[in-house]
Protein backbone atom coordinates (compact mmCIF):
# COMPACT_ATOMS: atom_id res chain seq x y z
CA UNK A 1 0.00 0.00 0.00
CA UNK A 2 2.79 2.76 0.70
CA UNK A 3 4.39 1.37 -1.90
CA UNK A 4 2.08 2.00 -4.72
CA UNK A 5 1.51 5.47 -3.20
CA UNK A 6 4.93 6.33 -3.01
CA UNK A 7 5.12 5.17 -7.03
CA UNK A 8 2.00 6.85 -7.68
CA UNK A 9 3.91 9.73 -6.23
CA UNK A 10 7.20 9.70 -8.03
CA UNK A 11 5.14 9.08 -11.31
CA UNK A 12 3.33 12.00 -10.20
CA UNK A 13 6.48 13.51 -9.94
CA UNK A 14 7.77 12.87 -13.46
CA UNK A 15 4.36 14.23 -14.77
CA UNK A 16 4.98 17.16 -12.64
CA UNK A 17 8.64 17.73 -13.97
CA UNK A 18 7.33 17.26 -18.09
CA UNK A 19 4.33 19.44 -17.23
CA UNK A 20 6.81 22.32 -16.02
CA UNK A 21 8.80 21.70 -19.17
CA UNK A 22 6.16 22.26 -21.54
CA UNK A 23 4.91 25.36 -20.03
CA UNK A 24 8.60 26.76 -19.91
CA UNK A 25 8.75 25.92 -23.78
CA UNK A 26 4.97 27.76 -24.15
CA UNK A 27 6.04 31.00 -22.13
CA UNK A 28 9.17 31.31 -25.12
CA UNK A 29 7.07 30.60 -28.24
CA UNK A 30 4.25 32.53 -26.81
CA UNK A 31 6.57 35.32 -25.83
CA UNK A 32 8.51 35.08 -29.64
CA UNK A 33 5.40 34.95 -30.74
CA UNK A 34 3.83 37.89 -29.30
CA UNK A 35 6.59 40.57 -30.00
CA UNK A 36 7.99 39.28 -33.56
CA UNK A 37 4.05 39.18 -35.08
CA UNK A 38 3.40 42.80 -34.13
CA UNK A 39 0.43 41.82 -32.08
CA UNK A 40 2.28 43.55 -29.20
CA UNK A 41 2.40 47.07 -29.69
CA UNK A 42 5.64 49.07 -29.02
CA UNK A 43 3.60 50.09 -25.53
CA UNK A 44 2.98 46.56 -24.44
CA UNK A 45 6.42 45.51 -25.83
CA UNK A 46 8.16 47.67 -23.53
CA UNK A 47 5.91 46.54 -20.61
CA UNK A 48 7.30 42.98 -20.97
CA UNK A 49 10.43 44.04 -19.27
CA UNK A 50 7.83 45.92 -16.39
CA UNK A 51 5.81 42.49 -15.95
CA UNK A 52 9.51 40.64 -15.93
CA UNK A 53 10.85 42.79 -12.70
CA UNK A 54 7.21 42.23 -11.17
CA UNK A 55 7.24 38.96 -11.34
CA UNK A 56 10.13 38.45 -9.86
CA UNK A 57 10.05 41.27 -6.72
CA UNK A 58 6.19 39.43 -6.62
CA UNK A 59 7.29 35.51 -6.04
CA UNK A 60 10.47 36.74 -3.63
CA UNK A 61 8.15 38.73 -1.66
CA UNK A 62 5.41 35.88 -1.75
CA UNK A 63 8.96 33.67 -0.56
CA UNK A 64 8.89 35.95 3.01
CA UNK A 65 5.14 37.37 3.15
CA UNK A 66 3.44 34.15 2.13
CA UNK A 67 5.52 31.18 2.87
CA UNK A 68 7.15 32.23 6.13
CA UNK A 69 4.17 34.58 7.15
CA UNK A 70 6.03 37.77 7.79
CA UNK A 71 4.64 41.07 6.72
CA UNK A 72 7.78 42.62 4.95
CA UNK A 73 7.22 46.39 3.65
CA UNK A 74 10.48 47.03 2.42
CA UNK A 75 11.35 44.72 -0.48
CA UNK A 76 11.99 47.69 -2.39
CA UNK A 77 15.01 48.42 -0.63
CA UNK A 78 16.37 45.33 -1.53
CA UNK A 79 15.68 45.86 -5.48
CA UNK A 80 17.89 49.45 -4.61
CA UNK A 81 20.35 47.59 -3.18
CA UNK A 82 20.47 45.12 -6.32
CA UNK A 83 19.79 47.82 -8.91
CA UNK A 84 22.59 49.80 -7.89
CA UNK A 85 25.39 47.02 -7.04
CA UNK A 86 24.24 45.86 -10.43
CA UNK A 87 24.65 49.36 -11.93
CA UNK A 88 28.06 50.11 -10.68
CA UNK A 89 29.61 46.79 -11.52
CA UNK A 90 28.38 47.45 -15.33
CA UNK A 91 29.63 50.84 -15.16
CA UNK A 92 32.91 50.48 -14.15
CA UNK A 93 33.70 46.65 -15.71
CA UNK A 94 34.76 46.71 -19.33
CA UNK A 95 34.27 43.58 -20.39
CA UNK A 96 32.21 41.75 -22.85
CA UNK A 97 28.70 42.12 -22.57
CA UNK A 98 27.76 38.90 -21.24
CA UNK A 99 30.63 38.76 -18.69
CA UNK A 100 29.33 42.31 -17.77
CA UNK A 101 25.91 40.95 -16.95
CA UNK A 102 26.73 37.31 -15.20
CA UNK A 103 28.86 39.69 -12.56
CA UNK A 104 26.49 42.32 -12.37
CA UNK A 105 23.41 39.47 -11.90
CA UNK A 106 26.02 37.91 -9.33
CA UNK A 107 26.86 41.06 -7.66
CA UNK A 108 23.23 42.62 -7.56
CA UNK A 109 21.61 39.11 -6.10
CA UNK A 110 24.78 38.73 -3.62
CA UNK A 111 25.33 42.18 -2.22
CA UNK A 112 21.31 42.43 -1.82
CA UNK A 113 21.55 38.57 0.05
CA UNK A 114 23.76 40.47 2.48
CA UNK A 115 21.30 43.49 3.61
CA UNK A 116 18.54 40.14 3.51
CA UNK A 117 20.49 39.07 6.45
CA UNK A 118 21.49 42.19 8.04
CA UNK A 119 17.83 42.62 8.01
CA UNK A 120 17.42 38.91 8.65
CA UNK A 121 18.89 39.73 12.40
CA UNK A 122 15.86 41.72 13.88
CA UNK A 123 13.65 39.00 12.32
CA UNK A 124 14.52 36.70 15.11
CA UNK A 125 13.27 39.17 17.95
CA UNK A 126 10.04 40.61 16.07
CA UNK A 127 7.47 39.41 14.25
CA UNK A 128 3.88 40.77 12.73
CA UNK A 129 3.19 44.54 12.94
CA UNK A 130 6.40 45.67 14.96
CA UNK A 131 8.73 43.22 12.05
CA UNK A 132 6.56 45.08 9.28
CA UNK A 133 7.74 48.46 10.73
CA UNK A 134 11.03 47.55 11.05
CA UNK A 135 11.39 46.56 7.45
CA UNK A 136 9.28 49.61 6.08
CA UNK A 137 11.91 51.96 8.56
CA UNK A 138 15.03 49.34 6.52
CA UNK A 139 13.40 50.73 2.97
CA UNK A 140 13.92 54.67 4.13
CA UNK A 141 17.32 54.06 5.82
CA UNK A 142 18.55 52.36 2.22
CA UNK A 143 16.77 55.24 0.51
CA UNK A 144 18.22 57.69 2.64
CA UNK A 145 22.17 55.88 2.00
CA UNK A 146 21.38 56.33 -1.64
CA UNK A 147 20.63 59.70 -1.03
CA UNK A 148 23.92 60.59 0.75
CA UNK A 149 26.58 58.50 -0.46
CA UNK A 150 27.09 60.79 -3.52
CA UNK A 151 30.19 59.83 -4.56
CA UNK A 152 29.18 56.20 -5.31
CA UNK A 153 25.92 56.64 -5.61
CA UNK A 154 25.75 59.88 -7.58
CA UNK A 155 23.17 60.75 -4.45
CA UNK A 156 19.61 62.32 -6.15
CA UNK A 157 20.28 62.81 -9.38
CA UNK A 158 21.67 58.62 -9.50
CA UNK A 159 22.97 56.36 -11.61
CA UNK A 160 22.40 57.17 -15.61
CA UNK A 161 24.11 55.88 -18.62
CA UNK A 162 23.44 52.62 -17.41
CA UNK A 163 24.13 49.74 -20.55
CA UNK A 164 20.50 48.95 -21.72
CA UNK A 165 21.31 45.33 -21.25
CA UNK A 166 17.54 44.19 -20.12
CA UNK A 167 15.57 46.33 -22.69
CA UNK A 168 12.35 44.83 -24.59
CA UNK A 169 15.16 44.15 -27.24
CA UNK A 170 16.64 41.43 -25.13
CA UNK A 171 13.28 39.75 -24.24
CA UNK A 172 14.86 36.26 -24.15
CA UNK A 173 17.61 37.13 -21.26
CA UNK A 174 14.89 38.87 -19.21
CA UNK A 175 12.54 35.86 -19.66
CA UNK A 176 15.49 33.50 -19.25
CA UNK A 177 16.02 35.31 -15.88
CA UNK A 178 12.53 35.09 -14.57
CA UNK A 179 12.06 31.69 -15.63
CA UNK A 180 15.44 30.82 -13.41
CA UNK A 181 14.12 32.74 -10.76
CA UNK A 182 10.56 31.32 -10.62
CA UNK A 183 11.44 27.80 -11.26
CA UNK A 184 14.51 28.17 -8.71
CA UNK A 185 12.27 29.67 -5.77
CA UNK A 186 9.51 26.68 -6.83
CA UNK A 187 11.65 24.11 -6.37
CA UNK A 188 13.12 25.24 -3.05
CA UNK A 189 9.63 25.94 -1.54
CA UNK A 190 8.93 22.00 -2.61
CA UNK A 191 11.84 20.90 -0.96
CA UNK A 192 12.79 20.22 2.68
CA UNK A 193 13.93 23.91 3.07
CA UNK A 194 10.69 25.22 2.20
CA UNK A 195 8.81 22.32 4.38
CA UNK A 196 10.57 24.19 7.15
CA UNK A 197 9.87 27.44 6.33
CA UNK A 198 5.75 27.04 5.55
CA UNK A 199 6.54 24.72 9.24
CA UNK A 200 7.63 27.80 10.81
CA UNK A 201 5.10 29.77 9.94
CA UNK A 202 1.90 27.15 11.00
CA UNK A 203 3.12 26.62 14.28
CA UNK A 204 6.93 27.78 15.23
CA UNK A 205 7.06 26.11 18.67
CA UNK A 206 5.62 22.97 16.60
CA UNK A 207 8.13 23.21 14.04
CA UNK A 208 11.38 23.99 16.60
CA UNK A 209 10.16 21.42 19.07
CA UNK A 210 9.94 18.87 15.66
CA UNK A 211 13.71 19.98 15.41
CA UNK A 212 13.52 23.04 12.95
CA UNK A 213 15.51 25.60 13.55
CA UNK A 214 13.54 28.36 13.40
CA UNK A 215 16.40 31.37 13.69
CA UNK A 216 18.08 29.85 10.45
CA UNK A 217 14.74 29.09 8.45
CA UNK A 218 13.39 33.08 9.04
CA UNK A 219 17.13 34.25 7.74
CA UNK A 220 17.07 31.76 5.04
CA UNK A 221 13.84 32.55 3.67
CA UNK A 222 14.87 36.64 4.24
CA UNK A 223 17.95 36.08 2.20
CA UNK A 224 16.55 34.12 -0.33
CA UNK A 225 13.50 36.61 -1.31
CA UNK A 226 16.32 39.60 -1.17
CA UNK A 227 18.90 38.04 -3.76
CA UNK A 228 15.70 37.76 -6.39
CA UNK A 229 14.60 41.47 -5.35
CA UNK A 230 18.17 41.95 -6.11
CA UNK A 231 17.89 40.33 -9.26
CA UNK A 232 15.42 42.35 -10.16
CA UNK A 233 16.50 45.31 -9.27
CA UNK A 234 19.29 44.31 -12.22
CA UNK A 235 17.13 44.28 -14.46
CA UNK A 236 15.00 47.69 -13.75
CA UNK A 237 17.65 49.06 -14.09
CA UNK A 238 19.26 47.94 -16.71
CA UNK A 239 16.10 48.21 -18.81
CA UNK A 240 15.76 52.23 -17.90
CA UNK A 241 19.02 53.13 -17.69
CA UNK A 242 18.60 55.89 -15.14
CA UNK A 243 18.22 54.92 -11.24
CA UNK A 244 17.16 57.34 -8.57
CA UNK A 245 16.91 56.30 -4.95
CA UNK A 246 13.04 57.82 -5.04
CA UNK A 247 12.09 55.74 -7.14
CA UNK A 248 12.66 52.74 -4.79
CA UNK A 249 10.32 53.85 -2.02
CA UNK A 250 7.84 52.86 0.22
CA UNK A 251 5.20 53.14 -2.96
CA UNK A 252 6.92 50.50 -4.74
CA UNK A 253 7.23 47.82 -1.67
CA UNK A 254 2.72 48.61 -1.38
CA UNK A 255 2.83 47.75 -5.09
CA UNK A 256 4.79 44.72 -4.88
CA UNK A 257 2.69 43.56 -1.57
CA UNK A 258 -0.77 44.40 -3.76
CA UNK A 259 0.24 41.69 -5.94
CA UNK A 260 0.76 39.29 -3.54
CA UNK A 261 -2.02 39.53 -1.38
CA UNK A 262 -4.07 39.49 -4.69
CA UNK A 263 -2.20 36.67 -6.17
CA UNK A 264 -2.67 34.64 -2.59
CA UNK A 265 -0.28 33.97 -0.13
CA UNK A 266 1.39 31.30 -0.91
CA UNK A 267 0.49 30.97 -4.52
CA UNK A 268 3.66 31.57 -6.92
CA UNK A 269 1.26 30.87 -9.59
CA UNK A 270 -0.91 33.45 -8.26
CA UNK A 271 1.80 35.92 -7.93
CA UNK A 272 2.59 35.39 -11.37
CA UNK A 273 -0.66 36.06 -12.85
CA UNK A 274 -1.21 38.63 -10.32
CA UNK A 275 2.05 40.53 -11.16
CA UNK A 276 0.73 40.39 -15.27
CA UNK A 277 -2.70 41.85 -14.70
CA UNK A 278 -1.10 44.57 -12.18
CA UNK A 279 1.22 45.76 -14.68
CA UNK A 280 -0.71 45.93 -17.71
CA UNK A 281 -4.02 46.76 -16.65
CA UNK A 282 -2.24 50.54 -15.41
CA UNK A 283 -1.40 50.62 -19.33
CA UNK A 284 -4.77 49.30 -20.28
CA UNK A 285 -6.44 52.28 -18.60
CA UNK A 286 -4.51 54.91 -20.23
CA UNK A 287 -7.46 56.17 -22.73
CA UNK A 288 -9.85 57.15 -19.94
CA UNK A 289 -6.88 59.43 -18.50
CA UNK A 290 -7.82 61.29 -15.28
CA UNK A 291 -9.97 58.54 -13.90
CA UNK A 292 -7.12 56.19 -14.56
CA UNK A 293 -6.01 55.60 -11.00
CA UNK A 294 -9.77 55.63 -9.61
CA UNK A 295 -9.94 53.17 -11.99
CA UNK A 296 -7.22 51.06 -10.82
CA UNK A 297 -8.27 51.46 -7.10
CA UNK A 298 -11.87 50.42 -7.59
CA UNK A 299 -10.62 47.36 -10.09
CA UNK A 300 -8.19 46.52 -7.35
CA UNK A 301 -11.74 46.58 -4.64
CA UNK A 302 -13.04 44.35 -6.43
CA UNK A 303 -10.80 41.79 -6.96
CA UNK A 304 -9.86 41.82 -3.65
CA UNK A 305 -13.47 41.58 -3.09
CA UNK A 306 -14.06 38.42 -5.61
CA UNK A 307 -10.69 36.72 -4.01
CA UNK A 308 -12.95 36.27 -0.53
CA UNK A 309 -15.94 35.95 -1.77
CA UNK A 310 -18.23 32.66 -1.46
CA UNK A 311 -18.29 32.17 -5.10
CA UNK A 312 -14.39 31.82 -5.24
CA UNK A 313 -14.48 29.73 -2.54
CA UNK A 314 -17.14 27.29 -4.47
CA UNK A 315 -14.73 27.72 -7.44
CA UNK A 316 -11.68 26.11 -5.40
CA UNK A 317 -14.21 24.01 -3.11
CA UNK A 318 -15.51 22.02 -6.53
CA UNK A 319 -12.02 21.57 -7.60
CA UNK A 320 -10.96 20.05 -4.48
CA UNK A 321 -14.10 17.97 -4.87
CA UNK A 322 -12.66 16.95 -8.36
CA UNK A 323 -9.52 15.65 -7.22
CA UNK A 324 -11.19 13.63 -4.70
CA UNK A 325 -12.92 12.04 -7.41
CA UNK A 326 -9.91 11.45 -9.36
CA UNK A 327 -8.12 10.49 -6.90
CA UNK A 328 -11.23 7.41 -6.02
CA UNK A 329 -11.37 6.82 -9.59
CA UNK A 330 -7.84 5.03 -9.30
CA UNK A 331 -7.60 3.47 -6.10
CA UNK A 332 -11.48 1.47 -7.87
CA UNK B 1 22.40 2.76 33.18
CA UNK B 2 18.53 5.15 32.64
CA UNK B 3 17.98 6.62 29.21
CA UNK B 4 16.90 9.76 31.16
CA UNK B 5 18.11 11.07 34.41
CA UNK B 6 16.88 13.94 36.15
CA UNK B 7 18.24 15.32 39.45
CA UNK B 8 17.46 17.76 41.95
CA UNK B 9 15.62 20.03 38.62
CA UNK B 10 13.78 22.89 39.83
CA UNK B 11 13.25 26.23 37.72
CA UNK B 12 11.62 29.42 39.30
CA UNK B 13 9.68 32.21 37.63
CA UNK B 14 10.25 35.64 39.65
CA UNK B 15 9.32 34.72 43.13
CA UNK B 16 7.32 31.53 42.59
CA UNK B 17 9.03 27.69 42.47
CA UNK B 18 7.03 26.38 40.28
CA UNK B 19 9.40 22.76 40.07
CA UNK B 20 11.18 21.75 43.07
CA UNK B 21 13.82 19.41 43.91
CA UNK B 22 12.59 16.57 40.93
CA UNK B 23 14.11 13.59 40.36
CA UNK B 24 13.54 10.94 38.06
CA UNK B 25 15.52 7.88 35.76
CA UNK B 26 13.32 6.27 33.07
CA UNK B 27 14.69 2.91 31.77
CA UNK B 28 15.31 2.43 28.05
CA UNK B 29 11.89 1.39 26.99
CA UNK B 30 10.21 2.07 29.73
CA UNK B 31 6.24 3.22 29.85
CA UNK B 32 6.24 6.51 32.65
CA UNK B 33 3.61 8.15 33.48
CA UNK B 34 3.81 11.76 34.75
CA UNK B 35 0.61 12.57 37.19
CA UNK B 36 -0.91 15.36 39.43
CA UNK B 37 -3.34 17.80 39.93
CA UNK B 38 -3.76 20.87 37.96
CA UNK B 39 -0.95 23.21 38.12
CA UNK B 40 1.18 20.75 39.46
CA UNK B 41 4.21 21.62 37.31
CA UNK B 42 3.78 18.74 34.82
CA UNK B 43 3.92 20.47 31.40
CA UNK B 44 6.61 22.64 33.02
CA UNK B 45 8.43 19.43 32.96
CA UNK B 46 7.75 19.27 29.78
CA UNK B 47 9.20 22.23 28.92
CA UNK B 48 12.34 22.15 30.90
CA UNK B 49 13.18 18.28 29.32
CA UNK B 50 12.89 19.79 26.02
CA UNK B 51 14.68 22.90 26.13
CA UNK B 52 11.64 25.71 26.21
CA UNK B 53 12.46 26.79 29.52
CA UNK B 54 16.42 27.16 31.24
CA UNK B 55 16.42 24.69 34.32
CA UNK B 56 17.43 27.25 37.56
CA UNK B 57 19.30 24.40 39.11
CA UNK B 58 19.68 20.56 38.88
CA UNK B 59 20.85 18.16 36.11
CA UNK B 60 19.25 16.36 33.08
CA UNK B 61 21.08 13.69 30.94
CA UNK B 62 19.69 11.63 28.29
CA UNK B 63 22.04 8.42 27.74
CA UNK B 64 24.16 10.08 29.75
CA UNK B 65 24.53 13.37 27.81
CA UNK B 66 23.76 16.33 29.42
CA UNK B 67 21.02 18.33 27.54
CA UNK B 68 20.72 21.42 30.17
CA UNK B 69 21.05 25.08 28.02
CA UNK B 70 20.46 23.44 24.59
CA UNK B 71 18.34 25.02 22.03
CA UNK B 72 14.84 23.37 21.33
CA UNK B 73 15.38 21.94 17.65
CA UNK B 74 18.98 20.84 18.93
CA UNK B 75 17.06 18.51 22.05
CA UNK B 76 15.23 17.06 19.69
CA UNK B 77 17.67 16.18 17.27
CA UNK B 78 19.56 14.32 20.29
CA UNK B 79 16.35 12.48 20.89
CA UNK B 80 13.47 14.14 22.15
CA UNK B 81 10.19 14.28 20.63
CA UNK B 82 7.16 15.53 21.65
CA UNK B 83 3.70 16.45 21.77
CA UNK B 84 1.44 19.62 23.20
CA UNK B 85 -1.36 19.34 25.58
CA UNK B 86 -3.46 21.76 22.96
CA UNK B 87 -2.80 19.84 19.69
CA UNK B 88 0.18 22.42 17.52
CA UNK B 89 0.35 20.42 13.48
CA UNK B 90 1.13 22.35 11.07
CA UNK B 91 -2.98 22.92 9.87
CA UNK B 92 -2.21 23.90 6.04
CA UNK B 93 0.08 21.58 5.34
CA UNK B 94 -1.34 18.10 4.55
CA UNK B 95 -1.22 15.16 6.80
CA UNK B 96 1.75 13.53 4.45
CA UNK B 97 3.90 17.07 5.04
CA UNK B 98 3.01 16.71 8.76
CA UNK B 99 5.27 13.68 8.93
CA UNK B 100 7.96 15.16 6.46
CA UNK B 101 8.54 17.85 8.68
CA UNK B 102 9.23 15.26 11.37
CA UNK B 103 11.99 13.94 9.10
CA UNK B 104 13.67 16.99 8.18
CA UNK B 105 16.62 15.96 10.08
CA UNK B 106 16.43 12.24 8.98
CA UNK B 107 16.82 13.08 5.39
CA UNK B 108 19.07 15.68 4.21
CA UNK B 109 20.08 16.90 0.97
CA UNK B 110 21.83 20.39 0.07
CA UNK B 111 19.99 23.34 -1.50
CA UNK B 112 21.77 23.42 -4.41
CA UNK B 113 20.41 19.54 -4.82
CA UNK B 114 16.92 20.94 -4.22
CA UNK B 115 17.26 23.64 -7.01
CA UNK B 116 18.34 20.95 -9.27
CA UNK B 117 16.28 18.44 -8.06
CA UNK B 118 18.75 16.00 -7.80
CA UNK B 119 19.22 13.96 -6.16
CA UNK B 120 15.56 15.03 -4.46
CA UNK B 121 13.30 13.23 -5.74
CA UNK B 122 14.87 9.87 -5.11
CA UNK B 123 15.27 11.23 -1.25
CA UNK B 124 11.75 12.79 -1.02
CA UNK B 125 10.48 9.45 -2.47
CA UNK B 126 12.39 7.66 0.65
CA UNK B 127 11.07 10.24 2.79
CA UNK B 128 7.40 9.93 1.12
CA UNK B 129 7.88 6.30 2.11
CA UNK B 130 8.87 6.53 5.08
CA UNK B 131 6.30 8.40 6.66
CA UNK B 132 3.42 6.36 5.03
CA UNK B 133 4.76 4.01 7.34
CA UNK B 134 4.69 5.85 10.26
CA UNK B 135 1.18 7.02 9.12
CA UNK B 136 0.09 3.60 8.72
CA UNK B 137 0.75 2.33 12.01
CA UNK B 138 -2.00 5.55 13.34
CA UNK B 139 -4.26 4.20 10.40
CA UNK B 140 -3.64 7.59 8.55
CA UNK B 141 -2.95 6.32 5.90
CA UNK B 142 -5.79 7.09 4.05
CA UNK B 143 -5.69 10.69 4.67
CA UNK B 144 -2.33 11.31 3.34
CA UNK B 145 -3.21 13.95 1.25
CA UNK B 146 -6.07 15.80 3.99
CA UNK B 147 -4.89 19.08 5.23
CA UNK B 148 -3.71 18.39 9.01
CA UNK B 149 -6.36 21.14 10.05
CA UNK B 150 -9.47 19.39 8.72
CA UNK B 151 -8.89 15.78 10.30
CA UNK B 152 -10.99 15.61 13.40
CA UNK B 153 -9.52 16.08 16.54
CA UNK B 154 -8.78 12.32 17.66
CA UNK B 155 -6.91 11.98 14.15
CA UNK B 156 -4.76 15.43 15.07
CA UNK B 157 -4.06 14.00 18.28
CA UNK B 158 -2.37 10.71 16.51
CA UNK B 159 -1.12 12.70 13.74
CA UNK B 160 1.57 14.56 16.30
CA UNK B 161 2.87 11.29 17.71
CA UNK B 162 2.94 10.44 14.18
CA UNK B 163 4.83 13.83 13.56
CA UNK B 164 6.88 13.38 17.01
CA UNK B 165 8.15 9.70 16.21
CA UNK B 166 9.36 10.88 12.93
CA UNK B 167 12.06 12.41 14.21
CA UNK B 168 13.29 9.37 15.25
CA UNK B 169 13.34 9.96 19.15
CA UNK B 170 14.82 7.53 21.93
CA UNK B 171 12.45 9.48 24.46
CA UNK B 172 8.79 10.40 23.46
CA UNK B 173 7.30 12.73 25.76
CA UNK B 174 3.04 12.73 25.48
CA UNK B 175 1.46 15.66 27.35
CA UNK B 176 -2.01 14.46 28.02
CA UNK B 177 -2.57 12.09 24.50
CA UNK B 178 -6.09 11.04 25.43
CA UNK B 179 -7.32 14.62 26.54
CA UNK B 180 -10.88 15.04 25.09
CA UNK B 181 -11.42 11.27 24.13
CA UNK B 182 -14.27 9.30 23.92
CA UNK B 183 -13.30 5.79 26.08
CA UNK B 184 -13.57 4.10 22.81
CA UNK B 185 -11.13 6.18 21.77
CA UNK B 186 -8.86 6.29 25.06
CA UNK B 187 -8.87 2.14 24.89
CA UNK B 188 -7.71 2.33 20.90
CA UNK B 189 -4.46 4.98 21.90
CA UNK B 190 -3.70 2.57 24.69
CA UNK B 191 -2.88 0.28 22.03
CA UNK B 192 -1.08 2.59 20.00
CA UNK B 193 0.70 3.97 22.62
CA UNK B 194 1.84 0.46 23.29
CA UNK B 195 2.41 -1.13 19.74
CA UNK B 196 4.42 2.46 18.88
CA UNK B 197 6.52 1.87 22.21
CA UNK B 198 7.22 -1.94 21.02
CA UNK B 199 7.31 -0.86 16.83
CA UNK B 200 9.71 2.63 17.06
CA UNK B 201 11.88 1.23 20.28
CA UNK B 202 11.34 4.55 22.11
CA UNK B 203 10.73 5.23 25.68
CA UNK B 204 7.58 6.96 26.94
CA UNK B 205 7.26 9.45 29.08
CA UNK B 206 3.11 10.62 29.44
CA UNK B 207 1.32 13.33 31.04
CA UNK B 208 -2.59 12.11 31.42
CA UNK B 209 -5.29 12.56 33.84
CA UNK B 210 -7.30 9.63 32.36
CA UNK B 211 -6.86 7.04 35.29
CA UNK B 212 -7.71 3.90 33.13
CA UNK B 213 -5.22 4.64 30.50
CA UNK B 214 -2.65 5.39 33.50
CA UNK B 215 -2.74 2.26 35.69
CA UNK B 216 -3.64 0.03 32.05
CA UNK B 217 -0.42 1.13 30.46
CA UNK B 218 2.31 2.92 32.60
CA UNK B 219 4.95 0.71 34.40
CA UNK B 220 5.82 3.32 36.57
CA UNK B 221 4.61 6.34 37.94
CA UNK B 222 5.83 9.53 39.36
CA UNK B 223 3.00 11.83 41.14
CA UNK B 224 3.74 16.16 41.09
CA UNK B 225 2.08 18.10 43.50
CA UNK B 226 2.60 21.57 44.32
CA UNK B 227 6.42 20.88 42.06
CA UNK B 228 7.53 18.64 44.42
CA UNK B 229 7.62 15.17 43.91
CA UNK B 230 4.42 13.73 46.19
CA UNK B 231 4.86 9.92 45.19
CA UNK B 232 7.16 7.46 42.86
CA UNK B 233 6.86 3.64 41.97
CA UNK B 234 4.74 1.04 40.50
CA UNK B 235 1.19 2.25 39.82
CA UNK B 236 -0.63 0.12 42.08
CA UNK B 237 1.30 1.07 44.77
CA UNK B 238 1.24 4.57 44.56
CA UNK B 239 -2.23 4.96 43.54
CA UNK B 240 -3.34 3.64 46.81
CA UNK B 241 -0.93 5.91 47.95
CA UNK B 242 -2.89 7.58 50.66
CA UNK B 243 -1.10 10.94 50.20
CA UNK B 244 -1.77 10.17 46.68
CA UNK B 245 -5.25 9.62 47.23
CA UNK B 246 -6.09 12.74 49.37
CA UNK B 247 -3.92 15.13 46.96
CA UNK B 248 -4.72 14.16 43.60
CA UNK B 249 -7.38 11.31 43.47
CA UNK B 250 -9.87 11.92 45.94
CA UNK B 251 -11.66 9.99 49.07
Amino acid sequence: MANEFVKKKSGEVKKASIKKLIVIALVYVGVIVLVNSGILGYQYRNLLVSVSVNIIMAVSLNLVTGFLGELSLGHAGFMAIGAYTGSLITLHLELPMWLEIIAGLAGAGVMAAIFGLIIGIPVLRLHGDYLAIVTLAFGQIIASILNYAKSITGGASGLSNIPEYTTSKHYILVITLVILSVVIISNIMKSRYGRAITAVRDNYIAAEATGVSIRNYKIFAFVVGAFFAGIAGFIFAHNVGIIKPNKFDFNMSINILVIVVLGGMGSIRGSIIAAIILTVLPEMLRDIQDYRMLMYAVLLIAAMLFNNSKLRKHLVDDGALKKLFTRKKKEA
Amino acid sequence: MALLEVKNLGISFGGLRAVDNFNISIKQGQLYGLIGPNGAGKTTIFNLLTGVYRPTDGSILLDGKSIVGQSIHKISQEGIARTFQNIRLFGKMTVLENVKVGLHNEYKYSLLASILQYPTIKKEAEMNERAMEILKVFGLEEDAKLLASNLPYGQQRKLEIARALATNPKLLLLDEPAAGMNPNETLELMDTIRLVRDQFNVTILLIEHDMKLVSGICEELTVLNFGTVLAQGKPEVVLNDPKVVTAYLGE
